[in-house]
């Protein structure tokens, strides 16, 4: 068990033959995940990396039964390709390109939505199920299997928190990236709902960010949902304020969005905050001796 | 990126968004001969900065004749003006917007930005124009409305009434203005990849017309490419030389007031590095996230830029290699000490994609002022000690 993906989830990737993608695409093969094609139009009937390449996602679903799609392509074209898999079908598109227009982004996540197609991103290191898959950027090597579930706005505070559960001992059962885009697919709300319900996570770390309120959402659900220990981060407590939140953004959601208020939420719903990063793989021993 | 009010007033003009005429000017004589132009007898000299808060400041001030838009264009043009926003440096003014004088009878507030939990635009309003809106969302959220806009529907009739009503605008005819004036700022902040819009205050004359007094635009650095008439808005002079400079290198740097330089991939680890060097009793001297291609040139480009600032006592480097290679950093550190000169001392943490290989590339190279730390806490801890010169 893990979430989302495992060792037999079939992969696409769009933007399959680009550099990127390709260099991509091969470390996810040699990690094992089961890449059974790719997309990208004008090369449909050509193999590469030793899987066929097709013109359009529909032509890939069909001949491969994918379900799931990594995309790779250029920022102006993300939303395209979002769609697309959606409307081929797709069941989760994990979104690595980063700079996509967030206004694209709104249209792609509602038609995905809509087509009840999950999606991860954009601009995120993607997922990883330790030992079985992983589609995504990150360094498959860190990844020791184990029972710790891990969500993450940020790609290097994923590694650094896998790295030091593992040096603590434990492992990853699945690890999320969401991104730290104003517009993303899978947010802590509905990870946190399924790490809760699969039985090989037996605690989670989350890992936020300052702006938004993702992180107070995360905490109502936490207080009223998750029995698991959760130990948790927020980055940026020693950031200048305002030096990118406009201050509009911050008054529709109610709150400034700071690390401090985040943390006192999390904390006041349950969960094990740390104040350094340096401190997770700590934490995680503590609330699993104490569970 | 944000522009300028006089700027932001162009594209609303282009959209049929009533604000009072203005012309921008360099110099006095320029204010001087757009007033003339503009005609009437009253007029407004408006210093062009990129912060909020200018009116407090002393960069907006009444004129009653043209000696006196002289004056104070002379007065204004060239100062350093300093408010809630700028920081205690200020901004100087390069530019003032002669506008003219217009009659109020009322003063709101409108604007337009992203509300990311409903993941589409929000229209903003109030009946509170010309206050702080923040001081307004704190002691009487009652008087702001909000209403979501779904992209996919657009600006529609309802969106109008619940404005109106919410407003308590009652007069037909005023209903129908602000209603055209929201649905056209709703239409530009969408053609033009805008963050956010805001008007405060947005006037009502004494005969019942909408006007933009102020108005502010951010827009979506992502979209841009497809923009390049608002790219050319770009006003490089209120960016920072540094973070520019950066910038250009793929670079994000962010100065702060500490004494310990950081050099970081990935913002969220760059972030959690100040946090911990703050939590070890450090202070971090700035934000730098070298990104996802960092090699030689930009590494070496980061300590010549992390130098520049004269309070900076220690260096970390603390890299954790997913896309980004240990070796490339190690060999950047290498060409860096070369380049610049690293009078400080570096701690370097290299962990991830091809560590050990970088491990031994400056075992070899065996640098004086370079310390290698085992993980993140063992870094922070060293490059506080050294900093505190122990």
């Amino acid at each position: 068990m893990s979430i989302l993906v495992n060792k037999d989830t079939k992969v696409i990737v769009q933007g399959f033959t680009g550099s990127e993608g390709t260099f991509h695409a091969e470390q996810c093969i040699a990690y094992g995940t089961k890449i059974v094609g790719g997309v990208t139009p004008n090369k449909g009937g050509q193999e590469h990396l030793g899987k066929p390449v097709f013109n359009t996602v529909r032509e890939a679903v069909q001949a491969t039964g994918a379900t799931v799609s990594m995309v790779f392509v250029p920022p102006a074209f993300v939303a395209d390709a979002v769609m697309e898999a959606a409307d081929a079908g797709i069941e989760l598109a994990v979104i690595i390109t980063e700079g996509a227009p967030v206004r694209d982004m709104q249209m792609a996540k509602a038609y995905a939505v809509k087509k009840n197609m999950k999606t991860i991103g954009p601009n995120c290191p993607g997922i990883i199920t330790a030992d079985e898959c992983k589609i995504g950027i990150m360094p498959g090597m860190i990844f020791k299997k184990g029972n710790i579930g891990l969500i993450s706005k940020s790609g290097t505070l994923t590694y650094e928190g896998t790295n030091q559960v593992v040096k603590e001992g434990f492992g990853i059962s699945t690890a999320v990236g969401i991104g730290g885009d104003p517009i993303i697919g899978l947010s802590y709300k509905q990870l946190l709902q399924m790490f809760q319900e699969d039985p090989e996570t037996h605690a989670i770390v989350m890992i936020g960010e300052i702006g938004g309120d993702l992180e107070i959402q995360a905490a109502a659900y936490i207080k009223e949902h998750i029995t698991k220990p959760v130990v948790a981060f927020i980055a940026g407590q020693s950031a200048p304020a305002g030096k990118r939140m406009g201050h509009a953004g911050a008054i529709i959601s109610g709150s400034a969005g700071t690390a401090k208020e985040k943390m006192d939420a999390l904390q006041a719903a349950g969960a094990r905050v740390v104040a350094s990063p340096a401190e997770i793989g700590k934490a995680v021993r503590e609330v699993l001796s104490r569970a | 990126m944000n522009i300028h009010e006089y700027q932001a007033k162009q594209i609303f003009q282009k959209y049929g968004v009533p604000t009072p005429r203005g012309i921008i000017a360099n110099t006095p004589e320029e204010a001087v001969a757009n007033a003339q132009e503009l005609g009437g007898s009253v007029w407004v000299v408006k210093a062009q900065i990129h912060a909020g808060g200018r009116g407090l400041g002393g960069g907006v001030k009444l004129a009653r004749s043209l000696d006196e838009v002289k004056t104070l264009a002379t007065e204004i043009l060239g100062m350093t003006l300093v408010t809630h926003q700028t920081g205690p440096e200020g901004k100087l003014v390069q530019k003032v917007y002669i506008e003219e004088g217009a009659a109020i009878a009322d003063e709101l507030y409108l604007s337009v930005v992203l509300d990311r939990a409903a993941e589409m635009p929000i229209i903003m309003a109030s009946t509170e124009g010309g206050m702080d809106i923040e001081t307004v969302a704190h002691d009487t959220p009652e008087k702001i409305i909000k209403i979501a806009v779904d992209p996919a529907i657009g600006f529609q009739g309802y969106h109008g009434r619940e404005l109106v009503f919410g407003l308590g605008i009652t007069d037909p005819a005023e209903q129908k203005k602000m209603i055209s004036f929201a649905s056209k700022l709703f239409k530009l902040y969408m053609e033009n990849d805008a963050e956010m819009i805001e008007i405060n205050p947005l006037i009502k004359t004494a005969s019942g017309d909408f006007l933009a007094l102020d108005g502010k635009m951010g827009f979506d650095d992502s979209a841009l490419g497809r923009h390049p008439e608002i790219e050319a808005m770009r006003d490089i002079t209120e960016e920072d030389p540094d973070e520019r400079e950066a910038g250009q290198y793929g670079l994000s740097y962010v100065a702060l007031d500490g004494e310990i330089g950081c050099m970081v991939n990935g913002a969220g680890l760059a972030m959690g590095t100040m946090d911990t060097i703050n939590y070890m009793g450090g202070t971090p001297a700035n934000f730098l996230d070298v990104g996802g291609k960092a090699n030689a040139e930009t590494v070496a480009k980061g300590f010549e830029i992390i130098l520049k600032n004269p309070k900076v006592k220690a260096i970390f480097v603390n890299i954790f290699g997913g896309i980004v290679r240990c070796d490339r950093i190690a060999n950047g550190i290498l060409e860096a000490t070369k380049l610049v000169d690293v009078h400080v001392p570096v701690i370097v943490r290299l962990d991830g994609t091809n560590a050990p290989e970088a491990a031994e590339i400056l075992k070899n190279a065996n640098i004086a002022n370079v310390i290698a730390a085992t993980d993140l806490a063992d870094g922070a801890a060293k490059a506080v000690a050294a900093a505190k010169g122990e």
